[in-house]
């Protein structure tokens, strides 16, 4: 018996994994993933268009007060606005920056050729505030720029976690609630992708009217089960390309931005260079940060928590989906079973956010040991810590609940594949139920 | 022997009786005719035969022994409703349905390119089901039934979406597996074939069984002891011979032959009594004993329960 669960098992996952669908989706998943994780880190280092300011300063304070960066250049000129404006299409700048006050809460006009993004207005602005800031100090206070450089600070918060017996565990929310949103995504998009699989693979079976031929050599239990252990290898399959494809494509990737960095910090102007330094400073500064942070947080905990989770959760819905699919006769009439099966899934997802910023809290408790949504909860809780007996009764709820949902589904799903032609009703599932034999 | 003993089988659903109360026998080595309007139970009794549901009541035996999962392997199958999974091979896909019955995938590989070859689609082996005609499908799912040569074959409407050819195929390829030790369940409602096939049957209407037995002996006595006489003569004497023990139905006459219709009023009328006494009066030119057709015994046995049965039903529940 067992070697025929193992025959439709074995079916079910070649069919799927032989898929040009399934191809496309292990190549553009991977693809996706590392773009977002590259292309941010790619567009900060070039690609930015450089703006070139002409800089008409009338109260004549400014003067080398505004730092140019890589991407925002500055440059003072002695002429009237008047014919600087005339004169705008036939120079090299990109906008012009008119000051002619230093009033604190004063206006300055920008004129321009293309419109600058927020980011760099707010970048001009910065600047601006910052000069008459330090222009302010100056002349009211006495206090130079070098002074003041050397009165900056640069604080950064470590939260240490200190528990009831006195050991201590620095984390990071910011990395954890990244890593949580991201355990809950991969969750629901696994749970719902694969959920779907199982329901239209039923579904498939029953218009085709191939099941019938198949219940006569296996046991109805036996066909759903291979059907759902087989999707989840599917699933895993994806998973585990994914993750070896993804690290794979940002490894190759960090190798070729390390040098283009260390190319472009072999700059020819002795400001340029004080600039390379700089930013490589700083972002070796963020990479040891975040380095010491994925350190303190139990990869491999994760890793399996996020496995037992996706499985359970997994075979939780599919064994429901499986369920409406037997009883259904098409596609088209599934709309009012899977609303009560989708809205804890989608409740969870939505609620995720709520739970980061309070992940200790009685909403996220509950939510994490329910069956229905601890799946995607406890993904988004378990980077902030939770407790082991939280964690093992989740665990062990889960478990019983996929126990008593495939009971249920197996229940339905024998008399639901051979009913063709009969638009079925709650009531008429629950009789289902309790059918003999 | 029988091959199968179906024992006072009940079985009912929420909101209708599906088998009540139901006997047969199946003698090992035959063909079989599971017969009954839409709706009767006969798949509710397959399928318990199949193993696929359990019966309320009763019991199933096969050789002898109380019907469980090892004798799944000795069935095979051919349900009514019946497809394949449209984007699979067609070779891959029968090798994977005779696995399910147990077969060895080496044995089953060899076996059924024997039977591709044999039923002419061979070519066909690396195709999609999708893109085979209906008939070429149906001859596919014909082979993954037979292929694990199973003691008993329960064929329901085999030879619906098969060209009269093919359906000759079937029915000799049907003829031969009883040759070969077979013993086959075969439902439908075409009667023509039953009778051409068929060993024995069972009627079943409104969840009992209202008629079984071999086909010749049911034939026999649902005859209606009516007789039709061509002969040239006179009528008075033809009518004054037959006096006693018959009754006149209708005659014509034409081109000096006259066609009467009788009927015995004795139950010991046959064609030689008739003979008997006709041959001294007229010249016979020829007696014909009317025989009931299946179909025939079919309607008559199923109006007599409930004349009102023989309405459209879902035979599916």
């Amino acid at each position: 018996m067992m070697n025929k669960i193992a025959l439709i098992i074995k079916r079910e996952y070649l069919t799927r994994v032989k898929k040009t669908s399934f191809l496309v989706m292990t190549l553009v998943g991977p693809l996706l993933m590392a773009a977002l994780m590259i292309v941010p880190a790619w567009l900060a280092l070039e690609g930015k268009d450089v703006q070139m300011v002409q800089v008409i300063d009338e109260t004549g304070q400014f003067i080398n007060q505004f730092e140019s960066t890589e991407t925002l250049q500055f440059e003072h000129q002695f002429v009237s606005i008047e014919k600087a404006k005339e004169e705008f299409y036939d120079t090299k700048y990109t906008s012009i920056l008119y000051i002619n006050s230093t009033d604190k809460d004063g206006e300055v006009e920008m004129f321009y050729k293309k419109q600058p993004g927020v980011s760099t207005i707010k970048q001009i602005e910065n600047t601006i505030e910052s000069a008459i800031n330090t222009l302010e100090l100056k002349n009211k206070f006495d206090i130079s720029k070098d002074q003041l450089d050397q009165a900056k600070s640069n604080i950064t918060i470590k939260t240490i976690y200190r528990d009831i017996s006195g050991d201590e565990e620095s984390k990071s929310s910011t990395i954890s609630s990244v890593l949580g949103l991201a355990g809950a995504v991969m969750i629901y998009f696994f749970i719902f992708m694969y959920g779907i699989q199982v329901m239209r693979g039923v579904i498939e079976e029953k218009t085709s009217r191939i099941v019938e031929i198949i219940i006569s050599s296996v046991k109805p239990f036996q066909l759903m089960m291979g059907k759902i252990l087989g999707i989840a290898l599917v699933g895993l399959t994806q998973f585990i390309l994914w993750m070896v494809l993804t690290g794979a494509i940002v490894t190759v990737a960090q190798v070729v931005l390390h040098q283009s960095i260390n190319m472009s910090s072999n700059p020819s102007g002795i400001e340029e260079v004080m600039q390379g330094q700089d930013a490589q400073v700083e972002s070796q500064k963020i990479l040891t940060q975040f380095e010491s942070i994925i350190d303190e947080i139990p990869i491999s905990q994760l890793l399996f928590s996020f496995l037992f989770y996706f499985l359970g959760g997994y075979l939780l819905y599919a064994a429901l989906l499986a369920a409406i699919g037997s009883a259904v006769d098409s596609e088209a009439d599934t709309q009012q079973f899977m609303m009560p099966v989708t809205i804890p899934l989608i409740f969870s997802f939505v609620v995720a956010q709520t739970v980061i910023e309070n992940p200790d809290g009685a909403m996220a408790f509950w939510l994490s040991i329910f069956p229905l949504t601890s799946p995607i909860i406890m993904m988004v809780r378990i980077p902030f810590g939770v407790d082991a007996w939280e964690l093992a009764l989740s665990m062990v709820l889960l478990v019983l609940g996929f126990i008593g949902t495939t009971w249920m589904a197996g229940k339905i799903y024998r008399t639901g594949i051979l009913m063709y032609g009969k638009k079925v009703n709650y009531k008429e599932l629950w009789k289902w139920l309790f059918y003999k034999g | 022997m029988d091959l199968l003993h179906v024992k006072r089988v009940y079985k009912s659903y929420a909101s209708h009786k599906a088998l009540h109360n139901v006997s047969i026998h199946i003698p090992e080595q035959s063909i079989f005719g599971l017969l009954g309007p839409n709706g009767a139970g006969k798949t509710s009794l397959i399928r318990i035969i199949n193993q696929i549901t359990a019966p309320d009541k009763g019991e199933v035996f096969f050789e002898k022994e109380k019907l469980s999962p090892k004798h799944i392997s000795q069935i095979g199958y051919l349900p009514e409703e019946r497809g394949l999974y449209k984007k699979m091979k067609v070779g891959e896909q029968a090798l994977y349905l005779a696995q399910l019955k147990g077969m060895p995938k080496n044995e089953a590989k060899i076996k059924l390119q024997n039977w591709f070859e044999k039923f002419d689609i061979a070519p066909w082996w690396d195709k999609k089901v999708e893109e085979l005609s209906k008939g070429m499908a149906q001859k596919v799912q014909f082979i993954t039934t037979v292929l694990h040569e199973p003691k008993l074959l329960i064929l329901d409407e085999p030879f619906s979406g098969f060209d009269p050819i093919n359906t000759n195929l079937i029915k000799k390829e049907i003829l031969e597996l009883r040759e070969n030790g077979s013993t086959i369940i075969f439902s439908t409602h075409n009667m023509e074939s039953v009778e051409e096939i068929c060993d024995s049957i069972a009627l079943i209407n409104k969840s009992k069984k209202i008629l079984d037995g071999n086909v010749d002996d049911i034939k026999h006595q649902y005859r209606s002891n009516t007789y039709e006489i061509v002969f040239v003569g006179n009528m008075i004497a033809f009518s004054t011979a037959l006096w006693t023990g018959f009754e006149i139905l209708k005659s014509s006459t034409e081109n000096g032959k006259t066609k009467v219709e009788v009927k015995g009023t004795s139950p010991n009328t046959s064609v030689n009594s008739l003979i008997g006494a006709l041959v001294s009066q007229v010249k016979i030119i020829s007696v014909n004993e009317h025989t009931p057709s299946m179909n025939e015994i079919f309607i008559q046995k199923v109006q007599e329960v409930m004349p009102e049965t023989l309405e459209e039903g879902g035979d599916d529940e």
